[in-house]
């Protein structure tokens, strides 16, 4: 397999494949999510709820509380610019917005590369600082599962196989675009099946935590 | 013309200078991408160095690859190493046809067995041999029985190189490369739809001057020619880094010579010359014409998920199986539901209350008077 067969295998075939995988599973995941239900609640609810879930969405997105911002700085800071530069890089690079595009039918105005290049280099040092924490914290290491350092990888592979082809260094531009690709579809596989899948989860859960606190009338 | 005259006497014989053999030592050494210091090198090279005989075999091509070469404006480099060579066998070219042409073939192999190049245009047809044959020799056999005798293959566009446009998906005629068939010769990819006239020369330039062929990429091709990328050459870059993409052929983007990836230039993943060596006597090149590289110097490129469509996007249909796998998760999500319903409506019913007496009655370390 030469280059430029990898390079269309990964951008046909590979993408089919993982495209299925990715879907079927979310859909799989929220069905079975959505559709548990909760326990009768017995007690007279002190409020619909339904407010407070979102108030909570976005109370628990805001580091708001001193005590808790102070105690746990190095997670908040690397965990924000994790998350935002993980938006930047894959929304708003314009290679990117034109393969949503390809898919949706519709895209949106890109920012310039060097910004993007910024954010991806932001990213990679957050992740790199994110997994050094884990590693030396005594607490996290003893915490820390397999499956952690997977998703590490998971997610880490795609941004540093991106800004090496994106600044054609090391392989041979056609096999680094093509590695970056296979490692997107690699991380659309797993994504459903592993902790990756708070992508799609969290928001429903701070919802649902939201407004059960609403329905007891605690303030979220 | 005879094929002991070296290099240096044909062209004297065809009224070239010592000072236009210099220069076109320079020029030679120029298309290989060779420091000035090496002209003297190449002219001594070139000054004993004999015609070398070339068979040119076209198989299931469209003749560009020859028209790229002949069409080049004279007098040029081109031309005049053209006339350094002894085009032994070319279909277009040569006047000789039918059996005439054939015996010139043999007679030419015969004479120089194990010393010609052989140039090969056009993809092989395995499917059916009948696809394509000359005077009723199929693409397979000639090409087998040809590159017998030959010194090294020289495939020249991307139909020889890759299989090219026949082939493409579904590729009817089951056409493969030179490189397919052929494991044991030294072979030149010279890729390209057509190839770039000056690229062409450059690799029978180098055989010329040094007798052997010139180093290789990864897919067989002169790496002092395809060692470029077309993306990293190309002027529009500076667009391309800020996002300032042409959306459409005639809008102001395009007016104002915008970047053309999203209007499908593949210039990233191509290697070629284009950028820098340019057409038509250095002219342009497609970019600089306001249309985005097809890619044509690299395999499948007629399959890449279209002309039109940005590199990024897939090369398949995805929206359509995304669709389908949406539809399977949803119906598969329900059946889990239905199963986790059941399991917990099974719980509710299999739930049995218990006193405290059931607890005790089971205790073995209790007596009955104890319970009483
Ligand atoms: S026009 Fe093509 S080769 Fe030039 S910068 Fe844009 S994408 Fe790259």
């Amino acid at each position: 397999m030469n280059s430029a067969d990898f390079l269309l295998w990964v951008r046909g075939t590979g993408l089919q494949i993982a495209t299925v995988i990715f879907v079927f599973g979310v859909v799989l995941r929220l069905f079975e999510i959505l559709t548990l239900g909760h326990k009768k609640n017995l007690a007279v609810t002190r409020g619909s709820g339904f407010k407070e879930g979102f108030r909570n969405i976005l109370t628990r997105s805001l580091p708001r509380d001193k005590n808790t911002l102070r105690r746990s700085m190095f997670t908040i800071v690397t965990g924000y610019v994790l998350h935002i530069g993980l938006f930047v890089v894959i929304f708003l690079l314009a290679p990117h917005i034109s393969l949503f595009e390809g898919i949706f039918g519709f895209g949106w105005p890109s920012i310039s590369t060097p910004i993007v290049d910024l954010f991806a280099v932001l990213t990679m040092i957050a992740l790199l600082a994110i997994l050094y924490h884990r590693l030396t914290n005594p607490v996290l290491k003893f915490l820390s599962t397999k499956q952690d350092y997977f998703v590490w990888a998971l997610t880490f592979v795609p941004l540093i196989t991106g800004y090496l082809s994106y600044h054609h260094l090391f392989l041979n531009y056609n096999w680094m675009l093509g590695i970056h690709i296979l490692s997107v579809e690699l991380l659309m596989i797993f994504l459903p099946f592993t902790k990756l899948s708070h992508a799609f989860t969290l928001f429903i859960a701070r919802w649902y935590s939201g407004s059960m606190m609403g329905e007891k009338g605690v303030k979220s | 013309m005879s094929h002991d005259e070296t290099l240096k006497e044909s062209l004297t014989r065809n009224g070239v200078s010592r000072r236009g053999f210099l220069k076109f030592c320079a020029t030679a050494a120029s298309i290989m991408a060779l420091p000035p210091s090496m002209v003297p090198a190449i002219a001594a090279a070139l000054e004993s160095a004999r015609r070398p005989s070339v068979i040119w075999l076209s198989f299931q091509e469209c003749t560009g690859c020859a028209e790229s070469l002949t069409r080049s404006h004279s007098p040029t480099v081109e031309g005049l190493i053209f006339d350094a060579i002894s085009l032994d066998y070319q279909h277009t070219l040569q006047a000789a046809a039918g059996d005439a042409a054939e015996e010139a073939r043999e007679e030419a192999m015969k004479e120089n067995w194990g010393k010609y190049i052989l140039v090969v245009d056009g993809s092989i047809p395995l499917g059916n041999p009948g696809y394509s044959t000359i005077a009723g020799i199929s693409n397979l056999d000639m090409l087998k029985e040809t590159a017998k005798g030959a010194a090294a293959i020289v495939a020249v566009g991307t139909c020889a190189t890759f299989g090219g446009i026949p082939k493409a998906n579904p590729n009817p005629t089951g056409a493969v490369s030179v490189s397919d068939i052929i494991k044991d010769k030294p072979i030149v990819n010279v890729s390209g739809c057509p190839p770039i006239p000056v690229v062409i020369t450059g690799v029978l330039a180098h055989f010329l001057t040094f007798g052997t062929i010139p180093e290789l990429d990864e897919l067989g091709r002169p790496k002092v020619f395809y060692g470029n990328n077309i993306h990293d050459r190309c002027y529009r870059r500076p667009f391309y880094e800020r996002g300032e993409f042409a959306e459409t052929f005639d809008d102001e983007g395009a007016k104002k010579g915008w970047c053309l990836f999203k209007l499908g230039c593949k210039g990233p993943i191509t290697y070629n010359a284009c950028a820098t060596a340019k057409w038509n006597e250095g002219t342009s090149f497609p970019i600089e014409s306001g249309h985005g590289c097809l890619g044509c110097s690299e395999p499948n490129f007629w399959d890449m998920g279209g002309f039109y469509k940005a590199l990024s996007q897939p090369a398949v249909d995805v929206s359509q199986t995304a669709a389908y796998a949406l539809g399977a998760g949803a119906v598969a999500g329900l059946g889990i539901a239905a199963l986790n319903r059941k399991k917990k409506a099974d719980v509710a019913t299999d739930h049995q209350t218990v006193t405290i007496h059931d607890l005790r009655r089971n205790d073995p370390s209790k007596t009955e008077a104890e319970d009483s």
